[in-house]
């Protein structure tokens, strides 16, 4: 085992949560959110960072093809549709992700032979493209009233070649990193649901990532809280 | 009456073998398949490799290509990876455009290329601005049983070892390359990533290098990438349930473990080629 490693090792030990590195702060763009702005899918949102944008909708659960049909679940399905162009392996990859996080929070067994659309329109990439999915897609599921075991929110870290990190970065600080990260964060234990990462990094620098996503998600999933608290406020 | 169990009850079926720590295939949870590595299998093709982990098949072939380069990266050649994964390996791919789980391999083999840096593609230039070389690796399963990306990293990785790339030179009368096949020479690999999956059972049980069975099973899935100096490429974990930060830790420790018993294999297995030609 590597120094490093070993380092490591002794960072982990705290239990749960993680200690935040002091020499890195984190601070995230303005973010906004709006709910039900369409009217035609069953749950839709547009979830902005900075100059990021993606609007997501839901359908479902809805009625399934036979060749996709699963006997004890529903079955989630999810596109990704770039700002042009066709989606691309890139974009299937980004599915994947999306659709497996969704997978791991939604009770799907309560909807067997049933269909689940999820459809993510990029607006607008200016970097953290991946952690914009996952949150505009998470507030479309909250919209769509589906019963989750918890909500998730994701967090994009970019570390430069002086070894900060930043978060929520835009794209041209991702093109300038050395390697980067998304980690989606589950809202009842704070643990990592889904990771993605580019580019090479120290097992040190991993954890101290992770670390940083958590204490950023509390930012997310307070503004989840207020934006909900605030929308339910009107109606009632 | 096992045979019925497992059919009728998977679920129950693989919990009572977990619950005495080991799988219904006698390994324990922390132990790899039998990894089998050939390499320079195809004689037409620039380099080659054939995986086993297990029964899933991987083998990869190298085409090298001249080509202009692009116009963002006039000094760089490139490196175009494709999973291919046929009906023949499994009865769950059916013929057709390549499905999601082969795209999204493709797309993970090609960000492991880029975050490793294992070739530098500025080495597959020939010429600034006017030649260079395009590798296009084919990875092809030919039989399916789980754990395909940590098979087609390592076909990849062989192939590439094996690769030798004939010498190009461009007349200066003409301008056009002239190709010399009996003067080769190997590329030069920069990094030995290696990659390794996890799959999280029940929540909480953590088994390595799973079965196509097990794979159907697990509530997530983990995949760690290695190089030799014990830095990550690639920690991607799709989605599924959460991992704890320990859980996490005991996954990087296994994976440079891994990485270091696959990069002996390897070169093990270069020098034998070499020995016998």
């Amino acid at each position: 085992m590597t120094q490093s490693s070993c380092d490591a090792l002794h960072f982990f030990r705290g239990g749960g949560m993680m200690e935040v590195c002091g020499s890195s702060t984190v601070s995230l763009r303005e973010f906004g959110c709006e709910q039900s702005l369409l009217s035609r899918p069953d749950g839709s949102a547009s979830f902005t960072q900075g100059d990021t944008s993606v609007l997501a909708g839901v359908y479902g659960p809805a009625e399934v093809k036979v060749s996709k049909e699963i006997y004890d679940r529903a079955t989630l399905e999810v596109l990704v549709q770039p700002k042009v162009g066709l989606p691309s392996v890139r974009e299937r990859l980004q599915e994947q992700c999306v659709r497996e996080t969704c997978e791991a929070s939604l009770l799907l067994s309560l909807h067997p032979r049933s269909s689940l659309t999820l459809i993510l329109q990029v607006l607008h990439d200016d970097g953290s493209l991946l952690s914009c999915f996952l949150n505009a897609a998470c507030m479309a599921l909250m919209d769509a009233g589906l019963p989750m075991s918890c909500l998730f929110c994701a967090v994009t870290c970019a570390i430069d070649t002086d070894g900060q990190i930043t978060t929520d970065p835009t794209a041209a600080q991702e093109k300038e990193s050395r390697a980067l990260m998304t980690f989606a964060i589950d809202s009842t234990e704070r643990k990592v649901l889904m990771s993605s990462t580019k580019g090479s990094f120290s097992v040190s620098e991993l954890q101290q990532c992770i670390a940083v996503s958590q204490k950023a998600s509390e930012k997310i999933f307070q503004f989840y809280r207020d934006s909900v608290r605030r929308r339910y406020s009107k109606i009632l | 009456m096992a045979a019925g169990f497992k059919t009728a009850e998977p679920l129950e079926y693989h919990r009572s073998f977990l619950r005495e720590n080991c799988r219904p295939d006698g390994r324990e949870l922390s132990e790899f398949r039998t990894t089998t590595l050939n390499i320079g299998s195809i004689s037409t093709a620039d380099g080659s490799a054939l995986v086993k982990i297990g029964n899933t098949t991987v083998i990869c072939g190298i085409k090298a290509e001249l080509a202009n380069p692009t116009v963002e990266a006039p000094g760089k050649g490139y490196i175009v990876p494709n999973v291919d994964l046929p009906p023949l390996c499994s009865s769950r791919f059916r013929p057709g455009p390549p499905g999601e789980q082969a795209q999204a391999a493709s797309q993970f083999v090609a960000d492991v290329i880029e975050s490793s840096e294992l070739i530098q593609t500025e080495d597959l230039c020939i010429e600034r601005g006017k030649l260079c070389w395009v590798l296009y690796c084919d990875l092809m399963c030919l039989d399916y049983d789980g754990n395909l990306l940590d098979a087609c990293i390592m076909a990849l990785l062989s192939a590439l070892k094996n690769t030798q790339l004939p010498e190009v030179t461009i007349n200066t009368e003409t301008g056009s390359p002239e190709v010399n096949f009996k003067k080769r020479h190997e590329l030069r690999i920069h990094k030995h990533p290696v990659a390794t999956s996890f799959c999280i059972f029940d929540e909480s049980i953590l088994i390595v290098d799973p079965t196509s069975d097990e794979e159907s099973l697990v509530t997530a899935q983990l995949t760690v990438v290695t190089d030799d100096e014990g830095r990550l490429c690639s920690v991607y974990k799709p989605g599924g349930t959460s991992v704890s930060g320990e859980k996490l830790q005991q996954c990087i420790n296994q994976a440079t473990a891994r990485q270091r018993e696959i990069q002996k294999l390897i070169n093990k297995v270069i020098s034998s080629v070499k020995t016998a030609q």
